[in-house]
């Protein structure tokens, strides 16, 4: 009887697995792709190695003091200076001195712990929200978070009220005024664009026409003419003698003109809920109010999640806007610095440190979005 | 409301049971007719209010009404740029005209910006699909980079790399010795049209209409016998064979003023300033990673069943590409692309940052700093803005309607 005996398997051919493979599929699949990756590799050449020698090898890090959340860090001795530093490369240590301007704007210094303690209240925000969702009581602590929050916030940073020294807006600057225009500004305007949204949908005509007529009209405006209208225009409209302060206007125009764009996602929303949703709290007898909080926002807000949120990272760009307007946010901040007489010049470094910051808060942002679209998104692909 | 009054009178309850109160509580006619007056003299009441307190704070004020500001004498330089051009603007000229230059420059930017910007979305946004994966990681890290730093940020980037980077008018980069660039700007040549240079720009009209016709000679001919021929031969020949054989039988009437070094500076040529080379770069860099995004979703739309039954059917790749995928693609992808066009017009009010003379930095900025008439200059800008979003949407309107999925 025949032995068969086995017989080693035979090794694929090494074209066939591995890198080699890998590359031989994704970057040299037909001669046009050999030369979109040659021409690729090019355009990284001629753009990362000039980018890293002006940003890390030519720059000058390595002295002055950095003020870190009201830390200070010293590098060495060496004073920082821009002759220090040179032309060739960043100059690194122009940012270290102006980090506090960049933060906090010109918020007396002797008070940085109002706006850290914002801060950290902030992140702490982000702790308990998830730790509390399988509480007993978790609508009334989130509640309640939602009103002491801001109050707090805003009692630590203004000050005042016979407690802290109180603090004028116009000393309000940096990446604080950013986030506090972009929080105030979702916050503000989320409900008057609910209301909107509502309004639009609604059967009453008056109502309708009225609520259509602003989102439209604020949809077709840039936000420069609003913000315009709201520094150069409200005043005017209030009784004389009513002193109005620069960043409020501001806000109520950033809020109006954000309630319009909400609207529009919440209509979305609103859209999207079947018919037999509204048809079925009619025929069990809820009143408006009770068929649309109890029934119909609850299902629309939360089909438009992903929508508020890519909304909101609009608006949080559409914060550098206020500095057309004369308000100090973080952009502001590299033209008021690099007009210092002794940092001369250094516009770049500041963008780019500006583009660095504003980055890394929209990208988490966008991703945050994108995680709840896919999260959110039930419908079957294909 | 035939059924309603039938059950109503079985209850025993008429509808119409005299005006008492309870029943008009409970009515929801008379409610919504309650809550839209409410809304009514709330709005209206607002507006009284405001309008009233606009003309005593007007009067305490001093500040003048009305639209006669717009003939007065404007009084200051504007970069020049197209718009100056176009209305040979000067210092004595009037407000109007200046509403007039910021008009005309931000049409210019919005122009170029949009072309710049569909030209760089598709690219993107087709590399963003490529097979090669360098390229369309490439093309992710584009979008994910740009689109997620604010537009005014971009601007004054680009404005302040421009003016640092760039070299001195001496030392400008040529090519060629007809274009020069340099921290001043782009220096372009100038065309200067002669005698009979009209004929030249109407046998370019007439090649583009004659072409048009051609082609739907040539298409309804496919229609009705089922014979392909390619029109494109016709279409070059038409559009530019015709103008160059007139331009070359009249005998070139067209001169061009190219830019020379002079002592300090470039003399003659036509420059492009550089706050419009950095706003419209930033604008359509920008803009370009929204339009990539939607031509991509557009592409990824289109079921794959399509590309197979097209060539099931016994379609080429392209014919598949250009009878099958696109026209659905495009469906997908125009409306936001439109949308985004929108955007790029608003977006470019942001010139007031780096100044370059368009609407709101010429006439919503420096006009008004002079005449104070915030509401009319403010009203007028806005009037603008709403007049070009109505022209696209009604655009938007016509593409959805024309590319409507035609039931039958």
């Amino acid at each position: 009887m025949p032995v068969f005996d086995q017989q080693e398997t035979r090794k694929p051919p090494i074209s066939q697995i591995g890198a080699i493979l890998w590359l031989k599929t994704n970057l040299f699949s037909s001669w046009i792709n050999s030369i979109l990756t040659f021409a690729s590799l090019y355009l990284l050449y001629i753009m990362i190695p000039p980018l890293l020698n002006w940003m890390i090898f030519d720059a000058s890090f390595s002295f002055g003091t950095i003020n870190f959340f009201g830390f200070e860090i010293k590098f060495s001795e060496e004073m920082a200076t821009n002759d220090n530093c040179g032309r060739v490369g960043a100059c690194w240590p122009y940012i270290y001195e102006k980090l506090y301007m960049y933060t906090y704007g010109f918020y007396p210094r002797t008070e940085t712990w109002r706006p850290n303690t914002v801060f950290a209240l902030t992140g702490l925000l982000f702790v308990i929200v998830p730790l509390v969702k399988n509480y007993k009581y978790k609508n009334r602590v989130t509640l309640s978070l939602i009103i002491l929050y801001p109050l707090i916030s805003y009692i630590l940073i203004a000050g005042g009220f016979g407690l802290l020294t109180p603090v004028d807006t116009d000393q309000w600057g940096g990446l604080l005024l950013t986030l506090i225009i972009a929080s105030v500004g979702i916050i503000v305007s989320f409900p008057i664009g609910v209301l909107l949204a509502l309004g639009r949908q609604s059967n009453l005509k008056v109502i309708k026409l009225f609520s259509t007529l602003f989102i439209e009209f604020i949809r077709a405006v840039p936000l420069i003419t609003i913000l315009f209208m709201a520094s150069f225009v409200l005043p005017l409209f209030l009784e004389s003698g009513n002193y109005f302060d620069k960043l409020l206007r501001a806000l109520i125009g950033i809020a109006l003109f954000q309630a319009a764009y909400f609207a529009e996602v919440v209509r979305g929303g609103l859209q999207a809920i079947p018919r037999g949703q509204y048809e079925a709290a009619d025929a069990i007898g809820l009143s408006y109010f009770q068929k649309n909080v109890l029934i119909i926002l609850p299902q629309a807000l939360k089909i438009s999640i992903p929508n508020i949120v890519g909304s909101s990272i609009s608006l949080f760009k559409d914060t550098t806007l206020v500095l057309i307007i004369g308000l100090f946010d973080m952009l502001a901040m590299v033209n008021l610095t690099s007009n210092d007489p002794y940092w001369l010049g250094r516009e770049t470094e500041g963008f780019v440190f500006v583009t660095m910051v504003m980055w890394a808060i929209l990208y988490t942002m966008s991703r945050y979005s994108r995680k709840l679209e896919l999260r959110f998104n039930t419908e079957n692909k294909n | 409301m035939y059924m309603k009054k039938i059950i109503l009178d079985s209850l025993g309850k008429s509808q119409h049971r005299g005006l008492n109160f309870r029943d008009m509580l409970y009515n929801n006619e008379a409610r919504a007719f309650f809550f839209q007056i409410v809304t009514f003299v709330l709005v209206v009441g607002l507006f009284y209010t405001a309008i009233g307190n606009l003309f005593q704070n007007i009067d305490e004020r001093g500040i003048n009404t009305g639209f006669t500001f717009l003939k007065n004498r404007a009084g200051f330089d504007i970069l020049p740029f197209l718009g100056n051009y176009v209305v040979n603007y000067t210092p004595e000229s009037s407000n109007f005209s200046v509403f007039y230059v910021g008009l005309v420059n931000t049409l210019v930017v919005a122009f170029v910006g949009i072309i710049l910007s569909t030209l760089i979305g598709l690219l993107i946004g087709i590399a963003r699909l490529s097979n090669n994966y360098l390229v369309a990681k490439l093309a992710g890290g584009y979008i994910e980079l740009f689109r997620n730093v604010p537009i005014l940020l971009q601007i004054l980037f680009w404005y302040n790399l421009f003016i640092n980077l760039f070299p001195h008018p001496k030392q400008s980069f040529a090519f060629f010795d007809i274009m020069f660039l340099n921290q001043r700007g782009l220096y372009l040549p100038k065309p200067i049209p002669e005698d009979g240079f009209m004929l030249v720009t109407i046998s370019l009209l007439l090649g583009i209409t004659a072409s048009y016709f051609v082609k739907k000679h040539y298409k309804k001919k496919h229609e009705l016998t089922g014979i392909h021929t390619s029109t494109w031969p016709f279409s070059i020949a038409l559009i530019l064979g015709l103008p160059i054989i007139v331009f070359l039988i009249l005998g070139s009437p067209l001169q061009f003023d190219i830019a020379v070094l002079g002592k300090f500076n470039l003399r003659g040529g036509m420059n492009v300033v550089p706050e419009f080379l950095a706003l419209t770069f930033a604008l359509s860099v920008y803009t370009a990673t929204y339009i990539a995004e939607a031509i991509r979703s557009g592409i990824e739309a289109v079921d794959k069943g399509q590309k197979e039954a097209a060539a099931a059917i016994g379609l080429t790749p392209t014919q598949s590409l250009k009878l099958i995928i696109l026209p659905q693609a495009l469906r997908v992808a125009i409306p936001p692309t439109i949308n985004q066009y929108l955007n790029l017009t608003k977006n470019s009010s942001l010139a007031t940052a780096i100044g370059y003379p368009e609407l709101m930095s010429a006439f919503g900025g420096t006009v008004l700093n002079q005449v104070g008439q915030a509401v009319e200059i403010l009203a007028m800008a806005m009037l603008v803005y709403l007049v070009i979003s109505l022209f696209i949407s009604l655009l938007l309107n016509y593409v959805n309607n024309k590319m409507a999925i035609q039931g039958r």
